[in-house]
């Protein structure tokens, strides 16, 4: 099967004079290392420039909490069923009363655990979410040498009540939705 | 006899100084060439390059140096000690010490005194050079002998059988040059190149065939058989660590500073340029346009080792005793026709 039209046949013939002398293959080559030096550099200066995210890029994990600062989450589990790395695990517990301000629901996450390590970020939790409260940023999981330290909890994923610490899933939200009434869910 | 006193020790004075200059002037030039070694090959292969230490990077060499310096310095159980140590210091020796007979300029003049830009001007300056490349092989043998590594003896192997294969060709252009200038002393060559009126225009094959052989001789890619990495892990050097094997790369940038500078003299004008006075600038024109001359050949050397892949031994066996030294013959052949024919 041909996939392109570029490949060569080798054959295994003596070389003419011309390319045994070499010197025409050696300026050739010259002028094209040559051309490459005054190119355009892929190289990025990675601390003072970043490359630029796509606006839907899927990173570290966000826990949402609606206007009132009340957390989404209802612990029913289905990220933890959907999720095809088994990385999410969660224990769930019932809202007592006063706490009304802190959860939406009656029931909520008590202990709501990602380990990064296993999690392949591939999204399917935030699709199987019910309750938009679990989306995927542009933030990048910082390195560490501790396995211990990938196993992100609510400290780590649930976004400060307030507004500066709130992280902007708008494009994300978009996406997700787009997505699901595509296939008609 | 005060005043003979008084002038020996002046001419003393002035050649220490001539050689202290030129040695800190090899050494950094050896030292920035490793940093433009590293620019070019990123340039050519679309990267930047070092550029963290210092602005651009400029600081590279000063910390390779340091790290050079504070590194374990590791010898082999089974190696020749005496030997093993001898040869970096040889290696380097050998290629500090070709530098005294070239020619950087005519003459500087300043505060009404006159000073020969040439350590010593010997009347057999080319075949000085020649003499002391070829030692500089001996370096390699006793380092790759030393080390009791099968890779480190091989790869001193190789560069001794292509020092003898290159050599010969390189003489033999180094005659036609010779005997169409009519002298052995490089200080003669460059004066007869005044102007643009430069060897080359007469001796392109011969150019060609020495520049080949100078590439050969300084174990620079393509036809760097001593130490491909590939094959032999770093050849004849395998086995040493810290500023003993910093003595041996600088060494071999010195050879190619060296070597630039030689071809520069030979068939380029020297410090000769259309237009230019070498005594301009107190004298200072002409070592600027020798060191550019040679800056660009340097480049060049880069430039190739960035291009071309590696030759096999057999080709280049092949291509030195099949190709290069009948070339150089026939270049001779011609030369002397020439100088028969039409004089100099």
């Amino acid at each position: 099967m041909q996939l392109t039209n570029r490949s060569k046949n080798v054959v295994n013939k003596e070389m003419t004079f011309w390319e045994r002398i070499y010197l025409p293959a050696i300026f050739k080559g010259m002028w094209t290392t040559l051309k490459h030096f005054f190119r355009k550099k892929n190289t990025l200066n990675y601390p003072e420039e970043k490359r630029e995210f796509a606006p839907v890029y899927r990173g570290w994990h966000v826990l949402k909490r609606d206007q009132q600062g009340r957390e989404n989450c209802t612990a029913c589990g289905l990220c933890a069923v959907a999720c095809p790395a088994e990385a999410i695990t969660m224990e769930a517990a019932e809202r007592k009363k006063g706490e009304e301000n802190l959860y939406r629901e009656e029931k909520y996450a008590a202990v709501y655990e990602i380990n990064m390590l296993r999690c392949i970020f591939c999204g399917l939790c935030e699709e199987a979410c019910p309750k938009e409260a679990i989306f995927l940023t542009d933030r990048l999981i910082p390195a560490d040498y501790v396995r211990q330290n990938f196993i992100f909890g609510k400290d780590m994923l649930v976004e400060g009540v307030e507004p500066e610490k709130r992280v902007d899933v708008t494009v994300r939200q978009k996406h997700i939705t787009e997505k699901k009434t595509a296939v008609g869910v | 006899m005060t005043a003979i006193i008084l002038f020996t020790s002046a001419i003393f004075i002035e050649k220490a100084i001539l050689i202290l200059v030129l040695f800190v002037l090899t050494l950094s030039v050896a030292a920035y060439s490793t940093y433009g070694e590293r620019k070019v090959a990123a340039f050519i292969q679309d990267r930047l390059g070092p550029n963290r230490a210092g602005p651009w990077g400029l600081l590279q060499p000063l910390v390779d140096g340091a790290k050079f310096f504070t590194k374990e310095d590791f010898m082999p159980n089974a190696a020749e000690k005496w030997l093993f140590i001898l040869a970096p210091g040889a290696f380097m020796f050998v290629a500090l010490m070709t530098s005294a007979v070239i020619p950087w300029g005519t003459q500087l003049t300043a505060f009404g005194g006159a000073v020969d830009l040439q350590v010593a001007d010997l009347n057999i300056g080319i075949l000085y050079i020649i003499g002391f490349t070829s030692l500089g092989v001996y370096g390699i043998m006793i380092g790759g002998w030393a080390s009791n590594n099968k890779f480190s003896l091989y790869g001193a192997i190789r560069a001794s059988a292509q020092m003898v294969s290159y050599e010969l060709a390189m003489g033999l252009s180094i005659i036609a040059v010779v005997m169409l200038t009519g002298t052995l002393s490089l200080k003669e060559m460059a004066a007869q190149q005044a102007g643009f009126n430069w060897n080359i225009w007469y001796q392109p094959l011969g150019f060609l065939i020495f520049f080949v052989c100078s590439l050969a001789e300084c174990n620079r890619a393509p036809f760097d058989m001593a130490e491909c990495e590939t094959e032999l892990v770093g050849g004849y050097h395998t086995e040493y660590s810290s500023m003993k094997l910093g003595f041996f790369l600088f060494a071999e940038y010195i050879n190619m500073f060296i070597a630039c500078a030689v071809i520069a003299t030979m068939y380029f004008g020297g410090y000769n340029f259309p237009g230019v006075d070498p005594g301009w600038l107190g004298g200072l024109m002409g070592p600027i346009v020798m060191l550019g001359k040679t800056f660009f050949f340097i480049f060049v050397f880069m430039w190739i080792r960035w291009t071309i892949p590696r030759f096999r031994y057999d080709q280049l066996m092949r291509l030195g005793w099949k190709s290069l030294i009948p070339l150089a013959i026939l270049n001779m052949l011609l030369t002397g026709a020439g100088v028969l024919l039409f004089g100099k």
